[in-house]
């Protein structure tokens, strides 16, 4: 709907505007606590515009100089454990639902559909569903405080499965049958054929799971106990003293919050390009 | 050049009760280098025909033999044959000259070979200053020709084209025809062609075979089956416009059907008489759609002649020597 009319456009760009405003207010707020002293960020009211400490603050959260109550890992090895298992999260679901959303669309074997809907069921089943039993397996297979106990448990992925599977169908027959005639086998029809068509599907998702990952709270604060294994949204609530706002080092916490947002915005503004091209140049 | 043979080759799909056949039982002997275009109406089986020859389709009952090898148990791949499908299905990803290698690379064919055959089909096809691109870059015509490049570069046993320019506009369409032609005259490969267009069918064939419901209703020489069709069904679909097929013409014996071409109806004073309903103007003749008695009938008039008035009656006289007759029950040719 494209209308040319004065106050409908004034009125979009006020819609537009708040928007921004909603979402970018937090962070700057944020971004403004990180460069006050503790003492600065808790006074009332708290400054809005940003104080002289940015490089100091950002040192010490990076390498964990705090003296405060609470945890005191380094923030550059939790952002190496939480981009470990970011990565692993997502090309580990990319490469499991792609097998099986293959096995699913173009082979007949006893059972498909049960498969199909398995896999379909496990939707209604997150990890804090089923977050016990998951402990409990992980912990007897001796993989607590490892990237391995991190990453594993959320690998499974019916959403992307789905994905890909949805994508498959839409590749014409003829090119399974093209591919056929060529003396392709299965295999090779999924690396030749099948993987460089999906590319674009792939970096989509390698999006949303390298933010999914990235954002892992609840599992990490379960099965990790040692400071060098915290990802850093764990890192960020552990850094926050039970004793009060007067204990914690606000100005810290905020700076740890800052550089945990860069390297989702990063891949983000990196993948972008991708999107992009992907839509531009429609392969089929 | 290999010959390829039809068993009694049947095709069902389904078990039980569901179980439908769409293929009852089809014999025939393609002899090697020769090109065959099987034609038929939408869902007559000829696609899935192909498709069992290519191995795409399994064989319900009867043997398909390319050369003296029954093919029924073995893969695509290893059959030495090639097909060109109806929408191309190129790589997307791949470059023409990937496109047109992928099957030999998989074969393990030294590179300086499959560079050779590939510089060589393209250069047949014209498509050499176009082997960088992809195929989304190029034309339908361009695509085509890729798709038949591909085909060329296997030398293989038999080609296989399932309506290969049903997606072409009209001009592109009778050029390539002519292409196909040029190239099975070069390489002289056995050639089994799908189309529902008669004028494809007829242009191209050095035999037909007409197909209607899963069965083979004529196989002979586009001469052969315009001017002797073996059944209606072969009368009504070669030709532009069909032939007229009258149950009660005047001289038609009982329990016959009389066909007679719209071409071969001389407009005459005295015979027939025809009442026009629709004159169509096509440039090098015009069409006079009317009723002889209760039944419809095409007449087809040189453009030099007068034309007739809608709603008039003209006198027309079939060549004796161009009437056929068939069987009103069986639908089958009654030799004359």
């Amino acid at each position: 709907m494209i209308e040319r009319n004065r106050f409908l456009t004034i009125l979009t760009h006020v819609v537009l505007v708040l928007g921004v405003l909603v979402v970018a207010f937090p962070v700057y707020i944020t971004f403004v606590a990180s460069t006050h002293t503790m003492e600065d960020v808790v006074r009332v009211p708290m400054p809005l515009t940003p104080g002289s400490h940015f490089l100091e603050n950002y040192r010490i959260a990076l390498l964990g100089e705090r003296v405060g109550t609470g945890t005191h890992a380094a923030v550059a090895r939790m952002m190496s454990v939480s981009f470990i298992m970011a990565i692993a999260i997502a090309l580990g679901k990319i490469a499991i639902s792609l097998l099986s959303a293959f096995a699913i669309v173009y082979f007949r074997f006893p059972f498909r559909i049960f498969f199909f809907w398995a896999i379909f069921v496990t939707l209604m089943l997150p990890v804090e569903v089923r977050i016990g039993p998951t402990y409990k397996v992980v912990a007897d297979l001796h993989m607590l405080n490892s990237y391995a106990g991190l990453a594993v448990p959320l690998i499974a992925s019916a959403t992307a499965t789905f994905l890909f599977r949805q994508f498959f169908l839409t590749v014409p027959d003829e090119l399974v049958e093209a591919a056929r005639m060529d003396g392709a086998g299965p295999m090779r029809f999924f690396f030749d054929v099948l993987l460089p068509l999906s590319a674009t599907s792939m970096a989509a998702l390698f999006v949303i799971q390298f933010i999914y990952g990235w954002n892992q709270y609840l599992w990490p604060l379960l099965i990790t106990t040692e400071e060098n294994m915290y990802p850093i949204v764990l890192g960020i609530k552990q850094m926050i003293s039970s004793g009060g706002d007067a204990q914690t080092e606000w100005n810290i916490v905020m700076a740890t919050a800052m550089l945990a947002m860069i390297p989702p915005a990063l891949v983000v503004i990196g993948m972008q390009k991708w999107f992009v091209r992907g839509l531009v140049d429609s392969e089929k | 050049m290999a010959a390829i043979s039809f068993r009694n080759v049947v095709k069902r799909y389904g078990k039980g009760k569901q179980e439908l056949q769409v293929i009852h039982g089809i014999d025939a002997e393609i002899q090697g280098g020769e090109f065959v275009v099987i034609v038929g109406p939408s869902g007559c089986g000829k696609s899935t025909l192909l498709r069992m020859v290519a191995g795409l389709e399994e064989i319900s009952g009867g043997e398909i033999a390319i050369g003296d090898r029954v093919v029924n148990t073995l893969e695509p791949a290893e059959r030495d044959i090639a097909m060109v499908f109806q929408n191309y299905a190129l790589y997307p990803h791949m470059s023409v000259f990937e496109n047109m290698a992928y099957g030999l690379k998989i074969r393990k064919l030294p590179v300086a070979e499959i560079k050779a055959r590939v510089d060589k089909a393209a250069g047949i096809l014209e498509l050499a200053h176009l082997l960088d691109r992809k195929p989304r870059q190029l034309s339908g015509g361009q695509r085509q020709r890729v798709a038949m490049g591909r085909a060329i570069v296997r030398q293989p046993q038999v080609f296989l084209f399932d309506e290969p320019l049903s997606n072409l506009d009209a001009k592109l369409r009778a050029q390539t025809r002519l292409e196909i032609q040029k190239l099975h005259r070069e390489l002289g490969i056995t050639s089994l062609f799908v189309t529902h267009d008669q004028v494809e069918a007829m242009t191209l064939a050095q035999r037909m075979i007409v197909m209607n419901a899963g069965r083979m209703e004529q196989f002979g020489t586009p001469e052969e089956v315009y001017h002797r069709p073996a059944s209606t069904f072969v009368a009504s679909f070669i030709g532009s416009p069909p032939m007229n097929l009258l149950k009660e013409a005047q001289g038609g014996r009982q329990g016959t059907i009389t066909g007679i071409r719209p071409e071969h109806l001389d407009v005459t004073d005295t015979g027939w008489e025809v009442r026009t309903e629709t004159v169509e103007m096509l440039g090098a003749e015009r069409l006079v759609y009317g009723r002889l008695g209760s039944e419809q009938i095409i007449v087809r008039i040189e453009e030099n002649k007068p034309a007739p008035v809608t709603g008039q009656a003209i006198h027309v006289r079939p060549r004796e020597d161009r009437l056929h007759w068939f069987d009103a029950g069986t639908g089958r040719r009654i030799a004359a």
